[in-house]
């Protein structure tokens, strides 16, 4: 999960990394009070979670209050890159700027093991500096075990070549803002830029921060965090019942049980679709190695509310969960929607493998309902469901 | 032959007295696995009794006692086990992981979804420290099976049988599904890799001992969006591997930034495309496939049956 500024900025705050006051806020009126808080000047930013909201337009200075509501009014509701601004952050005004550097602490999956990034030259998209300059991009793998001491830290800082004036309280700052990586469980926390400014201090003026989702079980916070607002009702919804769900722009319905086989079928109906005027996937849905009669309902009726859908193509390989038991789910979770007076009108095609196919076959064709096709082959089945979509 | 895995490998269970631990240690009996034991301090000195469905191959059918020991280490002084299968939750993962490194088990599975990556780069970490004494395989796999002789997992033993393909997959489905493909043909071993961000066991690592297996004669590698592993791996086939392999990579129509499912499948700009992995396997000489189907085709021309 990636955090908006101020989230990321509430983090550093809380770990000890030196950062600017600052609240955010989501309506122009409210600005006036946050800045009148600060001291009666502000900087009005953006908060959206895409690169180069500066330069269009997403963050302003305000000299006043009153200065600060217009600002507000300007930048709530803008577009940035396709993201629509809802909340602005009214941060204090940042001292003389005398330079800007750059600190990242991510993970190394090809190594498999943390990385410190730092550079002199912060304040610009750092992928750029790593293509145009790379001596400029110190990367230091950090042991997991070890972590990042001030001794490490100084090492880092001495491989990007840091001033000697900002050393020390740079490489400060650099294990504060370790403390964040691996107290929050992120995968990448990002100080860009980290401001050397006219009384000497090191400032984080602005930071990036992703959360593993995988540790939301030691992290109860961290649900705070999430931007409901932001997430595809569809998606929102899977959530809410625990569903594997990613809502994508095709017409085909999927669901599928493993990660790796619902990717494939995706894949697969897409290849199918170039045949059929270009349909494609209409979403990603892994329901599981379970698969019960339930989990089969919920998924289906998530998919059957996607307006976009035209036709759904379910896929599983039966194998510790036999494919009997994955058909009478289905048969279950049409008579369940059926139940809940949902009107299924879709077609569905379906393919079951592996573990009793034959009986779970023979459970669809004797159930005999009229939406549901049977067609035994996984390419031959998204060729059917890319074009029942086709037809629509 | 095989590979990491056979019919003398003794193996045992941390997390076996769990739900999912008792089911798939009785599926693993059936499909004649040698489990001595299983690990809960708590349970310690106790027997569970499993009733051992008929396997594949015609092992299991008999009721089985398993002794439950205190610790990987006590385990293995009082078994000999070279092998353990991890079921244990994900907020206890990473201890019993450094646990059974510290015992120097040859071989560690974690089938754990779920385990937050500082834990899996911590246990990583910890176990390259101590100079890798113990494989891991995982977490967030299937495990792996050598049909016929053991598994060690949760790769339904009767897809398939014993023969000629060696398999290496990131996807515990894909691998099911092209075990299923090529069930004629059969398996030397098929190894469910994972599909973490952090991994133990690589693409690479399974490449290399199915290239120095003589029962392989060729392979098969599934790989997914995410990372450069597969990257990697053609580079590592291009100058290692003089035995036919072909691939197949998906996720070609995952958007990027979005998690698939797998928790180490995601498209980061332009980083760990799908396109991009298959380009380079395809630089590498091995044959890629469109769809598994296709893919499985592949590897039955070149095995010519």
């Amino acid at each position: 999960m990636d955090l908006f500024e101020y989230q990321a900025r509430d983090l550093f705050a809380k770990h000890g990394v030196p950062v600017l006051a600052g609240e955010v806020i989501d309506t122009p009126e409210a600005a006036r009070e946050a800045t009148e808080r600060l001291g009666g000047k502000s900087v009005v930013k953006a908060q959206v979670k895409v690169g180069g909201r500066g330069k269009a337009g997403g963050v302003k200075l305000a000299a006043s209050p009153d200065e600060a509501v217009a600002r507000a009014t300007d930048i709530l509701g803008m577009d940035i890159k396709g993201h629509t601004v809802h909340k602005v952050m009214i941060a204090e005004t940042a001292p003389e700027i005398v330079e800007e550097y750059y600190v990242s602490y991510l993970l190394d999956r090809t190594n498999r093991t943390f990385l410190a990034m730092a550079s002199v030259q912060g304040g610009m998209d750092i992928e750029e500096v790593a293509e145009k300059t790379p001596e400029a991009l110190a990367k230091v793998p950090v042991d997991s075990n070890e972590g990042v001491t001030l001794e490490k830290a100084r090492e880092i800082v001495a491989q990007a070549k840091f001033p000697a004036e900002v050393a020390e309280k740079t490489a400060e700052v650099l294990v504060t803002l370790w403390d964040t990586f691996v107290a929050e469980d992120a995968l990448l926390v990002e100080v860009n830029p980290l401001a050397k400014v006219a009384s000497g201090d090191i400032l984080a003026l602005d930071g990036k921060v992703s959360l593993d989702a995988n540790a939301d079980f030691r992290q109860p916070e961290h649900e705070a965090l999430e931007d409901k607002d932001a997430a595809n009702p569809l998606e929102a919804a899977a959530k809410a019942k625990n569903l594997n769900y990613v809502k994508l722009d095709g017409e085909v319905g999927i669901i599928g049980n493993g990660a790796g086989l619902v990717m494939s079928t995706l894949d697969v109906v897409a290849y199918a679709g170039e045949k059929h005027g270009g349909v494609k996937p209409a979403n990603f849905l892994d329901i599981g190695g379970g698969a019960s009669a339930q989990v089969m309902a919920n998924g289906l009726e998530i998919i059957l509310g996607d307006p976009d859908v035209k036709s759904v193509f379910v896929n599983v390989f039966g194998g510790i969960t036999a494919c009997d038991e994955v058909a009478n789910g289905i048969v279950q979770a049409l008579a369940l929607l059926k139940d809940k007076g949902e009107d299924v009108t879709k077609p569905l095609v379906v393919r079951l493998d592996g573990n009793n196919a034959e009986l779970g076959r023979k459970i669809l064709s004797d159930a005999n309902h009229p939406l549901v096709q049977r067609v035994d082959t996984m390419d031959g089945a998204a060729d059917k469901a890319a074009e029942l979509a086709a037809a629509k | 032959m095989a590979i990491f895995l056979n019919k003398d490998s003794k193996v045992i269970v941390q997390g076996m007295t769990g739900s999912t631990g008792m089911k798939h240690t009785k599926l693993m009996l059936g499909d004649g696995t040698n489990i001595v034991g299983g690990v809960n301090p708590k349970k310690a000195g106790t027997e569970v009794d499993f009733d051992v469905p008929q396997g594949p191959n015609g092992q299991g059918g008999a009721p089985t006692s398993v002794p439950v020991f205190g610790s990987v280490a006590e385990a293995i002084e009082k078994t000999g086990a070279d092998v353990s299968v991890l079921f244990v939750p994900p907020a206890f993962s990473k201890a019993a992981v450094v646990e059974a490194i510290d015992a120097e088990i040859p071989l560690a599975v974690v089938i754990t979804e779920g385990i937050a990556v500082h834990d899996s780069a911590a246990f990583w970490a910890y176990a390259k420290a101590k100079g890798n004494k113990t494989r891991i395989i995982g977490p967030n796999c299937p495990g792996l099976i050598t049909p016929g002789q053991s598994n060690a997992g949760i790769i339904p033993g009767d897809i398939t049988k014993p023969g000629r393909i060696g398999l290496v997959s990131k996807s515990g489905t894909l691998t099911y599904q092209m075990m299923y493909e090529l069930r004629d043909i059969g398996f030397s071993s098929a190894v469910g890799i994972g599909g973490d961000p952090v991994i133990g066991t690589t693409h690479i690592d399974a490449l290399a001992a199915f290239q120095e297996d003589p029962e392989t004669e060729l392979i098969v590698m599934i790989g997914e969006i995410g990372g450069d592993a597969e990257e990697r791996a053609a580079d590592f086939i291009k100058a290692n591997v003089t035995k036919p392999v072909v691939g197949y990579v998906a996720g070609f129509t995952a958007p990027e930034g979005k998690t698939m499912g797998h928790a180490g499948a995601i498209v980061s700009g332009s980083s760990g495309t799908a396109a991009a992995k298959k380009e380079a396997l395809e630089a590498a000489g091995v044959k890629v496939g469109k769809t598994p189907t296709e893919t499985a085709k592949l590897a039955r021309e070149i095995l010519g049956g």
